[in-house]
């Protein structure tokens, strides 16, 4: 059934991204692929794997980017940015599946594929804003995050391990995972604490991942010694007088 | 988005399919046809062929083509559900009023209800097809009023071109269908251009700095890219072409698609009847479908995906 469940519990299963402290080591997106080529949607199927042009099914993915601010003199930032599915409360890929293969869980709003009745139609992942699909050319099926779904419930599991693997291997703590549905939760205090924010909310499709915005960097003199400061053109070359009547020699 | 041939040829042939049926039920359910068994066996011979293999071409880039029964299910929520029911509907009163015509020459009464109700059947499939696209909002080229009207326009004007060629070749002489077929095309044709200056004059809505949500901060430009090959959504969704490929082609499109059989169906008028004016009918009708490829190609590889901007991708 592609429409959305009538009656959703309230609880929102989700991922906090903190893009302050991730540092780009992919070690989540090493760790969702080792666990999923094995477990629900197993496996993420790769194409030529050692060949020149390696291509396979990836349910995460961690882009770079460069910030470079308005004004000038304050330094521009790079930012690592984990994507992956973010399980929206409107997920139009869910409500365009033609086979009902494509649904969201009531009881926790995770987004999954029934890789049994999935026709391999490619749809959602047009209607996905986020990239999070990935079709499998191999079993002609499309594949995306499951939020670990045979982990979280996984009573075989220690307690701690009850998470999904992207957030147990992150090393910096940058990802955490709980109930966005619950205001009293871990997850939603560290989104009103640190302004998470919901990506493209213009398109309404209200994913419940949320992304907690880089911390304010130190600007101006703070920045550095002033031995790196600019230097004056009217008198490029500071230091003793030797120097500067070697450069006036040799700028004639 | 990548243009997947399958999708080129189940929607050019199914549209100029259903347009041909929609001409060939009102017109011979309001008897201004003849019933001529043999003008109905070849009309909806061609009709149910071009039809039948647009949704079969469609099946070709499924994963699964043997689960392809499932699409029916999801009417509730799914465009590309409806579009698929309706094909299956339509077949009934379609497929009825055809033998009606061929079997008994009979387009009146009953039978021209079920023609009426196959012409709706036909027009809305069409309609369906259309909202598949114009539905996603993730592509802004796609996600725009006049994409649906089109694909409605451009059934019912290649159709109309084929409607008109059977008409001629079986000696019916002038018409007032040559000129249906005229208004039809110059219609989609205007359709058509104001759609292409809408897209290529709207203010692109989003850049990286939307996407990512780091806009706030300052300009954001990807710095490096996520991994060392492209991936599926790259491939599938990252593909577009040049602006000056795209002018190029639009003229081929507008050229191929509307101005020759616009003008071989003007020349046609000119003749009275006879193999002549069935021959250029058809040479219209024929040039209009490759017009049409054109412009089917264009939809897809001028559609820029906003997903795009977490790859490289300025704006969308």
């Amino acid at each position: 059934m592609t429409s959305l469940p009538d009656k959703p519990s309230g609880k929102k299963l989700g991922l906090v991204i903190d893009l302050d402290t991730c540092v780009g080591c992919h070690a989540c997106a090493v760790s969702c692929k080792e666990w999923n080529t094995t477990g629900y949607i197993a496996p993420l199927t790769d194409r030529n794997p050692y060949g020149a042009e390696a291509d396979g099914v990836w349910l995460n993915r961690v882009h770079s980017y460069e910030v470079r601010p308005g004004t000038e003199g304050s330094g521009g930032m790079t930012v690592n940015f984990p994507r992956s599915c973010l399980h929206c409360e409107e997920p139009a890929c869910v409500t365009v599946c033609p086979t009902g293969a494509s649904y969201k869980r009531a009881e926790d709003g995770i987004v999954l594929v029934n890789p049994d009745t999935c026709i391999g139609c490619k749809l959602c992942s047009w209607a996905c804003p986020y990239g999070a699909r990935e079709y499998d050319e191999d079993h002609g099926v499309m594949k995306k995050c499951t939020l670990c779904v045979d982990r979280i419930y996984n009573e075989n599991l220690a307690p701690e391990d009850r998470k999904p693997a992207c957030v147990r291997a992150c090393p910096t703590g940058a990802r955490h995972f709980g109930d966005l549905g619950d205001p009293e939760s871990a997850v939603s205090a560290l989104v009103r604490e640190r302004g998470g924010y919901d990506l493209m909310p213009g398109l309404g499709y209200r994913p419940v991942n949320k992304y907690l915005p880089p911390r304010e960097r130190r600007t101006g003199t703070d920045s550095g010694p002033e031995a790196l400061e600019p230097l004056d053109p009217a008198n490029p070359v500071a230091g003793d007088g030797v120097f500067r009547w070697l450069d006036r020699v040799l700028s004639r | 988005m990548h243009p997947a041939y399958s999708v080129l040829l189940f929607t050019t042939l199914t549209g100029a399919g259903y347009g041909l049926m929609i001409l060939l039920c009102l017109f011979g359910a309001a008897g201004l046809v003849p019933a001529d068994p043999l003008l109905g066996l070849i009309g909806f011979g061609l009709s149910f062929a071009m039809v039948t293999a647009g949704l079969m071409a469609s099946t070709f880039h499924l994963g699964h083509p043997e689960r392809a029964w499932r699409a029916v299910t999801q009417w509730r929520s799914s465009w590309l559900s409806r579009e698929g029911v309706m094909a299956l509907i339509t077949y009934a009163p379609a497929g009825l009023f055809a033998m009606g015509w061929i079997f008994l020459g009979d387009t009146g009464g009953v039978w021209a209800m079920l023609g009426v109700a196959a012409a709706i059947g036909a027009l809305v499939t069409v309609y369906c097809t259309g909202m598949i696209y114009q539905s996603l909002k993730t592509i802004r080229q796609w996600h725009n009023t006049w994409v649906t009207p089109i694909y409605m326009l451009l059934a019912l004007a290649t159709g109309a071109l084929w409607f008109n060629a059977l008409i001629l070749a079986f000696g019916e002489g002038r018409s007032g269908f040559t000129w249906l077929s005229m208004a039809m095309l110059a219609a989609a044709l205007t359709a058509k251009l104001g759609y292409w200056r809408g897209i290529d004059t709207a203010k692109a809505p989003r850049n990286p700095g939307h996407a990512t949500g780091l806009g706030r901060l300052g300009k954001v430009r990807q710095w490096e890219t996520a991994h060392t090959q492209a991936n599926y959504v790259q491939r599938e969704m990252g593909f577009w072409i040049a602006r000056k490929h795209a002018r190029k082609l639009r003229l081929y499109a507008v050229l191929a698609g509307f101005v020759l059989p616009l003008s071989l169906c003007l020349i046609e008028t000119t003749l009275t009847g006879g193999v002549g004016a069935a021959v250029l009918a058809f040479l219209a009708a024929i040039l209009a479908m490759a017009g049409m490829l054109i412009e089917r190609w264009l939809f897809f590889a001028e559609a820029q995906h906003v997903v795009s901007l977490y790859y490289g991708a300025e704006t969308a």
